[in-house]
């Protein structure tokens, strides 16, 4: 019996026209099936029916610079409720002249985000440039040296507050959460235990309560004349609730390491803080990514509960914005410039997370 | 094998222990793993240590590294006993090379990195001059065109070749080998099991898990038995295999060796 005759290479032949291409594209994702073509079409009608009206709302009848009173007559979207604020959105009861100084704060904090996107960039400088960077966006703050104005952090609000919590809330809390999480791992039983009921009790306690705590009831605790910042004491709350989720995500990422990656690490005679450096936590916190950019996310948006502690952060001022009797009734321009604004940061997040995930596991299968 | 004659008298002239088993025993919980294990091993002695799975025999060579605890007896390794003394059981883990059935390299660092961690950081070698030894282990090893690759781009016996390389890299007195070549699909152990040969000429100290019969008669100066927690049976490979005394021992050769 003769065998059948094999090539020393078959020849690559190109796919079947009908599954590539742009009519490929469409026929899988859009029309595949009478189920996909029915939704396909339903899909279309309702964006038929609400893109364009809401198009025109918000941009061809829309009122972008006027006072209150032209808006009203108009039919559109009335974004001069935010442009003609905008200075107190974003700067709430800071001195209006020394509006500068927050302003040129944020575009600092933003240089220095935008350079340590960059993991090339990672180096000592930019841990200086940060120091520096800080010290002297709390100097434009503050002011009070230099021939710049006191300015009492009770006036501070806005933008700049809700950014200052935030960035300081989540940069704490991250590592303060990955000690957390080495503490739940420890073989010390007094570490352990401690560390299992602070997270525990700080889980068990919504973030509005600890906030009430601490702008209410700490305080009653300290002696007579001393005070602490109420700003401060919003951070530290933001911290502590913050770093007990992040505990959580990253336990459950040194848990997927195998025992393997351990005993390799220790068997080469690196001592355990070596160990988690160099070998542990650089890939388990890699896993974690995802969920714990989930709760850097939220945390960014919890910073907003400072409200009820009476701190003017971005969202007060819009609110307050809205109390003024020429600019009532506009909530719904207001707020969706809010929700822009908050889209923007978390996005951004996230979409930074992705990159990094991207090229952290470049290489690695 | 005329090399290794030539060792085996070398051994003579050099009597020294490296590693002392004293009447060690250790439990898994209620589970006596191991009992009352005596052993003594010579600089630059190659010892196979064979038995049926679950006989203790990985275990008996975590020991020596302290990557299992011992609840009775002792163990001395290059004059250190090994105890509860952190400082020490690092001590001993850097003299002490260890190469596992799962190869275990770091799959976020490159090869390189993989090597020069345990130098830069326990040794305290300069970057340099360890990414020069590195090299130079991965040469022998033949891997060096890899060297800038993940583990995770390498085949399994390359990656157990660049684990050996490793642990090669931190200079150590002993050599232990943990089923090195049992995740490796057929047509690698061979690369494998020759490095390991280069290494055995070389004089390496070396203890083997393993259950490549024909790297224990050409290799070894002594095969041990393990069958239940215990040293069943300690002879040279030539007598080991053609003359074993024990019933356990015969077999067990049965059944390997088909």
């Amino acid at each position: 019996m003769a065998y059948p005759e094999v090539q020393d290479k078959a020849e690559d032949l190109k796919p079947p026209v009908i599954q590539v291409g742009v009519i490929g594209w469409i026929r899988t994702n859009l029309f595949n099936g009478w189920l996909s073509s029915l939704l396909t079409l339903v899909s279309l009608y309702i964006l038929a029916k609400t893109v364009p009206p809401f198009f025109r709302w918000a941009f061809l009848d829309a009122a972008w610079n006027t006072a209150g009173e032209a808006c009203r007559a108009s039919q559109g979207a009335c974004w001069s409720v935010v442009t003609k604020n905008l200075r107190f959105i974003i700067f709430g009861f800071y001195p209006y002249h020394l509006h500068w100084r927050p302003l040129l704060a944020m575009i600092m904090l933003f240089v220095l985000l935008f350079l340590s996107r960059e993991r090339s960039n990672w180096k000592p400088w930019l841990l200086y440039s940060w120091l520096i960077g800080l010290g002297a966006m709390g100097l434009l703050m503050r002011g009070g040296i230099l021939g710049l104005e006191p300015v009492e952090s009770s006036q501070w609000g806005g933008l700049p507050l809700t950014l200052l919590l935030s960035v300081f809330g989540l940069t704490a809390a991250y590592p303060l959460g990955v000690i957390l999480a080495l503490g739940r791992r420890s073989r010390m039983p007094a570490i352990r235990y401690l560390c299992v009921v602070y997270i525990e009790l700080i889980r068990g306690v919504p973030l509005i309560s600890l906030l009430f705590m601490a702008s209410i009831i700490f305080p009653l605790f300290l002696p007579e004349g001393i005070t602490i910042n109420k700003i401060l004491r919003a951070q530290v709350a933001i911290i502590l609730f913050t770093a007990a989720y992040i505990a959580e995500v990253v336990r459950g990422g040194l848990q997927a390491m195998p025992k393997g990656q351990y005993e390799a690490a220790e068997s080469l005679g690196l001592n355990y803080y070596q160990t988690m450096r160099l070998v542990i936590l650089p890939q388990a916190l890699k896993i974690v990514i995802p969920p714990t950019v989930s709760i850097l996310i939220s945390a960014f948006k919890d910073t907003s509960l400072v409200v009820i502690i009476a701190l003017f952060d971005v969202l007060k001022t819009t609110q307050s914005v809205l109390s003024n009797p020429e600019w009532m009734g506009f909530s719904r321009e207001a707020y969706i410039f809010l929700a822009l604004l908050y889209f923007l940061g978390c996005f951004s997040m996230s979409n930074y997370s992705r990159k990094l995930e991207k090229e952290l596991s470049a290489g690695e299968l | 094998m005329n090399s290794k004659s030539n060792n085996t008298s070398e051994l003579q002239h050099d009597r020294q222990a490296i590693i002392q088993i004293i009447d060690m025993h250790k439990w898994f919980g209620e589970f006596h793993v191991l009992k009352g294990i005596n052993l003594e091993v010579q600089k630059k002695e190659r010892i196979v240590i064979c038995g049926p799975s679950g006989s203790g025999k990985s275990t008996l060579i975590r020991c020596i590294n302290r990557l299992e605890e011992h609840q009775r007896g002792r163990i001395i390794v290059d004059g250190i006993e090994l105890t509860n003394n952190i400082k020490n059981i690092e001590k001993i883990r850097a003299e002490v090379g260890m190469v596992f059935q799962h190869f275990n390299l770091f799959p976020h660092l490159t090869i390189l990195e993989n090597l020069t961690l345990g130098p830069i950081w326990v040794r305290k070698v300069p970057r340099k001059e360890a990414e020069e030894t590195a090299m130079y282990y991965l040469e022998k090893v033949h891997i060096a065109e890899q060297a800038h690759k993940y583990p995770g781009q390498l085949s399994g016996g390359q990656q157990q070749r660049v684990a050996i390389a490793r642990s090669l890299c931190m200079a150590p007195k002993v050599m232990l080998f943990d089923e090195p070549t049992s995740a490796l699909d057929p047509e690698m152990i061979k690369e494998v099991l020759d490095v390991m040969i280069e290494l055995a000429q070389e004089g390496m100290t070396m203890i083997v898990v393993t259950h490549e019969m024909g790297f224990a008669k050409s290799v070894a100066h002594r095969v041990l038995f393990m069958d239940y927690g215990q040293i069943v049976e300690s002879n040279t490979p030539e007598e080991f295999f053609a003359n074993p005394r024990h019933e356990r021992t015969k077999l067990f050769l049965s059944q390997i060796l088909h």
